[in-house]
Parts: C-alpha cells; sequence; structure tokens
C-alpha cells in the first residue's frame, strides 16, 4: 500500500506540474503564428515516440552528479537529484508532456477565432482574453490534460526504473513493485496490486470520455 | 470622423489574391458599407478594428491616430474603443447576457457598471433575458444582446458586419428604430454593413459602395444605388434587366446616345456615356421603372417605346414578374390588378415604355 500511496502522490504531483507548465506552452503552440513552430511540436511529441529507456538515461545522466541538472541540485539542496522522489517528479513530468500539451492546445484551438476577436475589440487583453473566454471554454481539454498526465505517470514503469531505482517509499512505485513481486513469484500479491491500477486506469479514463462528451458541461447548447 | 486610408493585400491558396485599396471618411450617423460578397466590407471592418493590420495607410478617428505605416503607430484591438458587432454575433456562449453586456465595462465602480447594464439593457427591451445563456434565447434576442454588449462601452465609432441577417422584416425594423434611437442621442460615426437593399433604405444617410476592394462610388442612397456604375452593384442593388448593348451613335447636345441592345434589332436612346460608336456597353434598368401598355402610346415624354411579346407571367407576393420578348428579354414588375385590367397573358403583344434616365450605363 505505501507504493501505490507513492505512485497517487506522484501522479497527482506530475499532473499539477504540468497543468501550471503545459498551459502557457499549449497557448503558445495553439495560437503563435511563427513558421519554426513545427519544431517545437516535434520537440513536445517526442516522449510519445521514444522509449522510456531513452528519456531515462537522457534524464538520469542530467541529473546525475556530473549533469546539468544534477550539479544544480546539490549547489542548491547539498544532495543529488538522482534517485529521489523530486528528480522522479521531474522526470515523469518529461515523459508525461505530450498527454498534457496536446489535449489543451486542441481544445484551444477549437475556441472560436471571432469569439477573441469579440473579447479584443471590447477592450480585454490576451491575459484577460485567456481567463474569460479561452480557459472557461476550453476546461474539458484542460481537465482532460490534468486526468491524462495523471494516469499515463501512474501506469508508467521504464522511466521511474532508470531514475528511482527501487527504493521502498522513495521510489517505489506500484509499477515497479507488481514487478518485484513477480520476480519474487508473490502472483496473489502482484494480482492485488495489478487489479488495483486497472480499476483506478479505467476510472480515470471513463471520467476523461464522459467529460469529452460535455456530460457535464453546463453550457451545452440545445 | 472617422477618416480611413487602407491599402492590404490578402493571399489565400487556391483563390486570386485580393487586394482591399480603399479611402474612406465616415461622419457621425449611420453610413451604409454597401458591395457584394467579396468586395471587400469585412476586410475592411476588421482592418479598422486592428483585427487585421494594412499593408499600408492610415487611420484616424478626428486627431487621434490610430494607424500609421508611414509613422509606424498601430494602436491595438482593445485600446481603439471601436465597438465592432460580426456577422456571427460571438456572443460567449458560457456568460449570460448581463455578463456578455457587462464584458467590456472593466475598471469601473460596481454600482456604475450595475446601472449601465440596467439601463442598456432596457434600450433593448431586453432585461428580462439577463440570466440567460446565448443559447438559451432566439436570434432576435441575440441580435439585440450583441448590440447591448457593444454600445454599452461608449465607443467612439460602431462597425456593424450584418448584424440583422437572418431575421423576418417586422423585427429587423424594431430593431433598426432602436438602433436609430440610440445612435441620435450618441452621434458616433457608425459603419453598417449590408447587401440587403431594404437595410438601405431604411437606415442610410450615406452610402460608401465597394466593388472588388475599391470604393466604387459614395454619396446619398438614391444616388449610389440608383445609377449604379458597376454591373456587380447594379445586380446587388436590384436592378433585373442587365443588358448588353452597341453604341450607335452619340447626340451630345441632347445629353443622350442611342444603342442596340444584344443583337436584336431593338434600339433605345440611354443617357450619354463615356463612349464612341461602335463600342460595347452594359445598360440597367429596374423591372419597377418600365411601363406596359397593350396599344402603342402617344404623346408621351418618355423617348423610347419597344414592342414585343408577353413570355410569361408570374405572380411573386403582390407584384407580378412578366417576361416580356423584344428581341432581348426584359423584366417588367406589374400589380396584379394591372394583369386583370389590362387582361395581360402569355403571348399577348405589348407595348413597354422606358424614359431615357430610367437607363443606366454600367462598368
Amino acid at each position: 500500500m505505501e507504493a501505490l500511496w507513492l505512485s497517487m502522490k506522484l501522479a497527482a504531483s506530475v499532473a499539477a506540474i504540468l497543468l501550471v507548465i503545459g498551459m502557457p506552452v499549449a497557448y503558445w503552440l495553439a495560437f503563435s503564428s511563427w513558421r519554426g513552430k513545427f519544431l517545437l511540436e516535434s520537440v513536445v511529441a517526442l516522449p510519445l515516440v521514444l522509449p522510456p529507456t531513452v528519456l531515462g538515461f537522457y534524464a538520469l545522466v542530467a541529473m546525475g552528479p556530473r549533469g546539468p541538472l544534477g550539479k544544480l541540485w546539490i549547489a542548491l539542496f547539498g544532495h543529488g537529484l538522482a534517485f529521489t522522489f523530486a528528480g522522479l517528479i521531474l522526470a515523469s513530468a518529461l515523459y508525461s508532456f505530450p498527454f498534457a500539451v496536446q489535449p489543451m492546445i486542441a481544445s484551444f484551438e477549437g475556441v472560436d477565432r471571432r469569439l477573441l476577436d469579440a473579447s479584443a475589440v471590447l477592450g480585454a487583453g490576451s491575459l484577460r482574453t485567456f481567463w474569460r473566454v479561452i480557459l472557461p471554454l476550453s476546461l474539458p481539454g484542460v481537465v482532460t490534460a490534468a486526468v491524462l498526465s495523471f494516469a499515463h505517470t501512474l501506469g508508467e514503469f521504464g522511466v521511474v526504473l532508470m531514475i528511482g531505482g527501487n527504493l521502498a517509499g522513495v521510489t517505489r512505485t506500484v509499477s515497479i513493485d507488481i514487478y518485484d513481486h513477480v520476480q519474487s513469484l508473490e502472483y496473489g500479491e502482484a494480482n492485488r496490486m495489478a487489479l488495483v491500477l486497472l480499476i483506478i486506469s479505467f476510472a480515470v479514463l471513463s471520467f476523461v470520455y464522459a467529460v469529452n462528451r460535455r456530460v457535464w458541461t453546463p453550457w451545452a447548447a440545445k | 470622423m472617422l477618416s480611413a486610408r487602407i491599402r492590404k493585400e490578402r493571399r489565400s491558396a487556391g483563390a486570386p489574391s485580393f487586394t482591399l485599396d480603399v479611402s474612406v471618411e465616415v461622419s457621425t450617423g449611420i453610413t451604409i458599407l454597401f458591395g457584394a460578397s467579396g468586395a471587400g466590407k469585412s476586410t475592411l471592418l476588421d482592418c479598422l478594428a486592428a483585427l487585421a493590420q494594412p499593408d499600408e495607410g492610415r487611420i484616424a478617428i478626428g486627431n487621434d491616430v490610430l494607424f500609421d505605416s508611414a509613422a509606424g503607430v498601430h494602436v491595438p484591438a482593445p485600446k481603439r474603443r471601436i465597438a465592432y458587432v460580426f456577422q456571427t454575433l460571438a456572443l460567449f456562449p458560457h456568460l449570460s447576457a448581463e455578463e456578455n453586456v457587462a464584458y467590456g465595462l472593466r475598471g469601473l465602480p460596481e454600482a456604475e457598471r450595475r446601472s449601465r447594464v440596467e439601463a442598456i439593457l432596457q434600450a433593448f427591451r431586453v432585461e428580462k433575458l439577463r440570466r440567460q445563456k446565448p443559447g438559451e434565447i432566439s436570434g432576435g434576442e441575440r441580435q439585440r444582446i450583441a448590440l447591448a454588449r457593444s454600445l454599452v462601452t461608449e465607443p467612439r465609432v460602431l462597425l456593424l458586419d450584418e448584424p440583422l441577417t437572418g431575421l423576418d422584416a417586422e423585427l429587423k425594423a424594431t430593431i433598426v428604430d432602436d438602433l436609430r434611437a440610440w445612435n441620435t442621442a450618441k452621434e458616433i460615426p457608425v459603419l453598417y454593413v449590408t447587401h440587403s437593399r431594404d437595410e438601405v433604405d431604411a437606415l442610410g444617410e450615406r452610402v460608401i459602395a465597394l466593388d472588388n476592394g475599391r470604393v466604387a462610388s459614395s454619396g446619398p442612397p438614391m444616388e449610389v444605388l440608383n445609377a449604379p456604375r458597376r454591373k456587380k452593384l447594379a445586380q446587388a442593388a436590384g436592378f433585373e434587366n442587365l443588358l448588353s448593348a452597341t453604341v450607335l451613335d452619340l447626340r451630345e447636345a441632347d445629353g443622350v446616345m442611342r444603342v442596340r441592345l444584344g443583337q436584336s434589332a431593338c434600339e433605345i436612346e440611354v443617357p450619354l456615356g463615356y463612349a464612341v460608336a461602335g463600342s460595347r456597353v452594359q445598360v440597367a434598368v429596374r423591372a419597377g421603372d418600365i411601363l406596359l401598355a397593350t396599344e402603342r402610346p402617344h404623346g408621351l415624354s418618355a423617348r423610347n417605346v419597344i414592342a414585343g411579346r408577353i413570355v410569361s407571367l408570374e405572380q411573386r407576393g403582390t407584384i407580378v414578374i412578366a417576361r416580356v420578348d423584344c428581341g432581348v428579354t426584359f423584366v417588367v414588375h406589374v400589380t396584379p390588378g394591372a394583369v386583370r385590367a389590362l387582361e395581360l397573358t402569355a403571348g399577348r403583344p405589348v407595348w413597354l415604355v422606358l424614359k431615357t434616365h430610367s437607363s443606366h450605363l454600367v462598368d
């Protein structure tokens, strides 16, 4: 159960961080007319195609005592970043980035441009337009982004293994725990954890699909 | 007074490039921006509101310069205080009518804001809908809310892009009355885009006619729309007869010239235009400006009396559309009473009477 609690904590932190970081990135990707935009779009989508071990490997090198991130962290906090919960959050955020950014891009782009024009001629700057018009109308996309990055982080294995190792209470998440149980032939224990993860994932995805059908949105057109 | 000189090229894949190149002055009161679709009306409005940036030119309200390509001035949309009601209205779907109207009123004390919203909701007779969302109210009510939302900010200029499309005539008239009443009190320049002849007659003090990105003509509605100089404009302004003709001879002293219509033997007299004998011109005639007689009339001042035969009669509402073959086909509007009194039927020989100045030359 300690592993499950740790996984939840990790997933929730990652989802929160990605909402904050992903929102401006998604905004820029949705509305910028810069011609080189496709380059950043590719970078954002990279974690979708790379094996988690590749991502985990680079993250590990960067966070190691000789890597740039690792050095910075040691200078700031006096200890390394690799094999810590903070390092795990960072690497997981990187890995789940497209799951947060892409639904937000799609929903921001879905907002009628004339509504943004209307907001502008009524005196609102881009920040106010974002808070009062774009964000409320993109709420399903933002919820999807948060929930998907939560679920994706909950289920990840490769990056966690590379960056976190297997320290009980610090970096041993549910997926690692299940792997451990199987390795030690404790199938009953593995089955119990696997089932919990399966049910949580199913519940989360059902929620996402329900939101995107706008079952609960209050301003559904008649 | 809004004055603008705008040049903007618009390229889009698969379409020929289009250039808006106009110079307009809009004084207080309602000015109609008239033209066929694709003439550049919306592009002009977008440039005025800073939703699009002209390639070059200058836009100013009085002495306040909003855009000047030479001086590098470009005041962004939120700071222009130019209200714009879009064709799609663009009401915020997640906000109530009241919240929509209050949207542009930021930085005002709460009490002031409340009273202004209240006043405008009453002026446009939508105070009962304050808590409704745009998706829950009718088209006409949405149009009223959109007008209220724009006007409550006390803009310096109002741009309206066909805001009343799709409404029935009666509803349109009441909204137009409310808009007129409001404008009498505020006295700002209003630029009203439409291609509906009815709205021009109901609203316009002045008309600016656009055609293919240029100002084709401007002035009082009667002058601009009754003497259309361009073919597209003529069609939009409701000239049912648009005939190609060959100039036969010019009579400068009388201010007229004779033309032959199409390939027919039918010759008529039209006002003198820039033409020489043998050149091709287009003649536009309103169906309602042609008289129809069953006997050859005498003693008329009208110079054109043309023999023909009725091809078909078709009643539409309270007018009957008669097609008359005179070598070329004319469309003539008559009343159902006239059809009965003259016993008009298809195949019957008739005479068409046309005043010289009811014929207009178009480019």
